[in-house]
């Protein structure tokens, strides 16, 4: 058994700043992650960090860009404790060696993104997540860090009281991908989970393969709700044959969409007439569709973007990667013709339940990044704003997690007296457990209070039956399969445009995989570096999260930001202004809802209808 | 006893390892009919065909498999399908034991540099169809293989942590008062390539002198002191300690300037060219010459 007093799963963006943060207040930190740090989807990000730094711009107004953007679905004191706190810690990158664009007299470079009333998004080149990982990495080998880089953690050593709001995080269990050997991690002052999104579950993503939303799973089952699952966001320009994501920098740098018909059908069809190309993300990515649908696609799939008017020297200077993409992925040299692009799933707004210090409402377990849901993004995430998510607040669940007293929170977590019931809504069938595999994810101590290594040691001798159940297993269903099946019913049901229908559809496909799951075993028999095994564990964690998507979908039954429903294509706020939470409740998953904070420290968000 | 003892009916044959790869269509006719010459093609004579892929397969713990080999995967070729494509294909179809790392498939997170066809590549961003056929797949030389195509990164990341790979100044502003250190555009420009280096270990595996002295800093490490010390932010008493890092005796003077990193890099850093530019900055400070 390792002990360390913060432990840390998962070292992109989150993880390595939570890492940081809580050495800085003197923890004793472990980075437990299935990569190698460098390897993290981090450093994927393209586009850039939003932070108000120049004069003219200040952080009042990225928080009202920010609950705009979300469709008022953000929580204020989140949305303005980002806004606060973005400048100084981008800065401390700048102070910690990051590359960033530069200006001519030396400064940090800013350029405009979608839905952002002032140029604020600060970047280095288009590969701005990649700078951000690497610099924050080379903190953490500054600080002698200890890293346990491809352990994959399975599970949580939580107590198992009734309430969740009662129990208690000590640890986790992981198991070494290089030799198979199984280990509890005890943390003697906190777990902080910075695990990233869930974009396997969609078969056309802009995620990376390691995306399978393990954090979320574990949290989920170990009792803390998953908020706002429904709100996924779909990248408006990702390439058609793969997936990979081409930034909004192209947009925000003056890059122009046209349809098969040679239009600019941003404006020439009336989907944003002041924004444009920059209206914020879920309506550009509608408009691709719409044109698509309507026969103005190309090859009936995808509509082009072009680049080709800014110029050699400035795509070069800002915008080289994206030359590099087109090139290699897609065969198009976007020098000198226009890009293929589709709407691909970029991006979870919702995640696991946290409040602006990190903490979800299991004590000791705290979440970060895009795993988590402080909430920011709300309905709809603004370009260049998952950036300073993960250093603000991967920061602050690190210090906290390591002692340091942040204050008395304002964001309410897990099932209390302000939440509402939900009891009515029919479901095609019964979502949640279906057998041994799927059972919970908290320690059966029968209600007593065993220690925390007891608790520990048990968890990982259940990991431990677990792996060898199923590697003895000679034969029945293969993962590959329960995962393709999934995605595809992800991709065909909750994708952009949602029917109520089609949901339930993909609920039923679900409980299909599932019970498939029941039968699903490991071909490979090797304990070494058994990509198979943790394949298998990682699709187990993609089910449950696609249910709670599509539970999510299935409810909130109106429009608002990325969720599209086509039986009420209006934002209902009388009805629906609160937070889903969907909550693992012994096997099976209940839902209920939390109202959405408006009130900021000085003023209140008032809803208005999102123009661009 | 008898040679001629019959076995019990109900013993199962023991599984062949040669098996798993054999699942996918290996017969004579398929050749024949459907299958990729042993030439180059281009991407239209691809279409509708099927690639071989030779695939290194070597497992210490697994009976039949200690004993490196290489398994033959036919795979339906698809426009713009990679090697990375291809494996991954192979895995999820024929055989769920076949092991590579691979995690972004949009070449920046740098764990799937492979050795495809003699040459170190990354299979994300290797297209099948540029590539002679059939594909042969093995992991990176000069690395201890763990299993198929995945090395022990150990000591290429103990290399990298050996050259401080840390940003270091000298006077530490309080960040609170919003001011960054000013950098001119030429100088992130003069960094900018050394910048985008992802950790893949191409270069490493493809360096000669590393694969000689196990102590050369090599390519990849040096190219992250270079980043740093040509970065002006952190000031010339660092730069100077930098340097002193990087003119030891395993450091710059083991180049032999033989280009095989900047060959095979495949975010096209000058790795060669930096290596010799720090030559010179060494030289320039008086500093040992090896």
């Amino acid at each position: 058994m390792y002990e360390h007093d913060v432990i840390v799963v998962g070292a992109g963006g989150a993880g390595l700043r939570a890492a940081v943060a809580a050495d800085e207040a003197g923890a004793d930190v472990a980075l437990v992650s299935k990569l190698h740090p460098v390897r993290s989807h981090t450093g994927a990000a393209e586009g850039g960090i939003n932070a108000a730094l120049q004069e003219g711009d200040d952080w009042e107004l990225h928080a009202y860009d920010t609950m705009k953007g979300s469709d008022y679905l953000g929580d204020a004191p989140a949305v303005e404790t980002l806004a606060q706190d973005a400048p100084e810690d981008t800065m401390r990158l700048e102070h910690w060696g990051m590359p960033f664009s530069r200006e001519e007299d030396g400064r940090v470079s800013q350029r405009p993104f979608g839905g952002l009333s002032y140029p604020r998004t600060t970047y280095a080149g288009a590969e701005t997540g990649h700078h951000l990982l690497h610099t924050m990495y080379e903190q953490v080998v500054k600080r002698g860090i200890q890293v346990y880089d491809e352990w994959y953690v399975m599970d949580l050593a939580t107590t198992d009281e009734d309430d969740p709001n009662d129990r208690e995080c000590h640890g986790v269990v992981a198991y070494d991908v290089q030799s198979g050997q199984i280990e509890g991690f005890k943390a003697n002052q906190g777990v902080v989970l910075a695990t990233g999104g869930p974009g396997q579950a969609f078969d056309h993503t802009t995620n990376a393969v390691s995306c399978t939303g393990d954090g979320h799973a574990m949290a989920y089952r170990a009792g803390a709700p998953l908020e706002d699952m429904e709100f996924i966001q779909f990248h408006p320009t990702s390439l058609p044959s793969t997936g990979v994501l081409i930034s909004e920098g192209v947009r925000g740098e003056g890059g122009i969409l046209y349809n098969s018909e040679g239009e600019r059908f941003m404006f020439e069809h009336g989907y944003a007439n002041n924004s444009g190309e920059l209206a914020s993300r879920d309506v550009v990515a509608r408009a691709e569709l719409t044109e698509v649908q309507e026969g103005r696609g190309v090859n009936d799939e995808y509509v082009h973007l072009d680049m080709r008017h800014l110029g050699e020297e400035r795509i070069l200077d800002r915008l080289e990667n994206i030359l590099h993409l087109a090139e290699d992925f897609e065969g198009v040299d976007g020098l000198v013709e226009p890009m293929p692009v589709k709407p691909g799933q970029h991006y979870a707004m919702g995640g696991i339940e946290v409040d602006e210090n990190g903490q979800t409402c299991i004590d000791g377990l705290y979440a970060a990044g895009e795993c988590a849901c402080v909430s920011v993004h709300g309905g709809n995430r603004l370009g260049g704003n998952a950036l300073p998510e993960l250093i603000v607040f991967g920061k602050r669940a690190g210090r906290h997690a390591a002692g340091d007293d942040l204050g008395e929170p304002q964001i309410k977590t897990g099932y209390g007296d302000d939440v509402e019931d939900e009891t009515e809504t029919e479901l095609p069938v019964q979502p949640g457990s279906a057998g041994l595999e799927s059972s919970g994810g908290v320690a059966a101590d029968g209600g007593v209070a065993a220690d925390a290594e007891g608790i520990l040691q048990r968890k990982v001798e259940t990991a431990r039956e677990r792996v060898d159940r199923l590697m003895d297993k000679d034969d029945g269903v293969q993962h590959a399969e329960i995962r393709a099946k999934l995605q595809q019913a992800m991709t065909d049901y909750v994708n952009v445009f949602r029917t109520e229908e089609g949901v339930k559809k993909a609920l039923r496909l679900i409980r299909e995989c599932r019970e498939e799951y029941q039968d699903v075993y490991v071909d490979d028999p090797s304990r070494t570096f058994n990509t198979d095994l943790q394949q298998t564990i990682e699709t187990r964690n993609l089910i449950d999260v696609a249910e709670t998507i599509a539970l999510g979908a299935l409810v909130r039954n109106e429009f608002r930001g990325a969720h599209w429903r086509q039986e009420n294509q209006n934002r209902d706020d009388e009805n629906w202004l609160k937070h889903t939470l969907v909550s693992w409740d012994d096997g099976a998953p209940s839902i209920f809802y939390r109202p959405v904070i408006l009130e900021g420290e000085s003023k209140t968000y008032e809803p208005k209808e999102r123009s661009y | 006893m008898s040679t001629q003892q019959q076995q019990p009916e109900t013993q199962e044959a023991p599984e062949d390892p040669e098996m798993k790869g054999a699942e996918s269509p290996v017969d004579e006719k398929e050749k024949e009919d459907g299958m990729i010459d042993q030439t180059a093609a281009d991407a239209s004579e691809l279409e509708g065909k099927t690639v071989l892929i030779k695939v290194f397969r070597y497992d210490p713990e697994v009976e039949g498999k200690q004993e490196p080999r290489f398994d033959d995967f036919h795979v339906p070729f698809e426009k713009g399908m990679t090697v990375l494509d291809a494996v991954m294909y192979a895995r999820d179809t024929y055989d769920s034991s076949l092991t590579f790392r691979h995690s972004c498939r949009q070449a920046v997170c740098g764990s799937d540099a492979f050795f495809v066809n003699g040459k170190q590549r990354l299979g994300c961003k290797t297209q099948i169809a540029d590539l002679e056929h059939p594909v042969r797949i093995e992991p990176l030389p000069h690395q201890e293989v763990v299993k198929d195509l995945v090395v022990d990164m150990d000591h290429f990341y103990d290399q990298m942590h050996t050259v401080e790979p840390y940003f270091q100044d000298e006077d530490t502003p309080n960040p609170a008062d919003l001011e960054e250190q000013r950098q001119s555009p030429e100088n992130r420009e003069k960094i900018k390539m050394s910048s985008r280096c992802i950790w893949c270990g191409a270069c490493m595996s493809s360096c000669n002198i590393a694969a000689g002295d196990n102590n050369y800093l090599g390519p990849a490490a040096i190219n992250k002191a270079y980043k740093f010390a040509m970065d002006d932010r952190e000031g010339e008493a660092i730069k100077e300690h930098r340097l002193r890092i990087l003119e030891q005796e395993h450091g710059v003077w083991r180049c032999q300037t033989q280009f095989s990193c900047t060959e095979v890099c495949p975010k096209d850093i000058p790795l060669t060219e930096h290596i010799q530019e720090l030559k010179r900055e060494a030289v320039k400070k008086n500093l040992k010459f090896w």
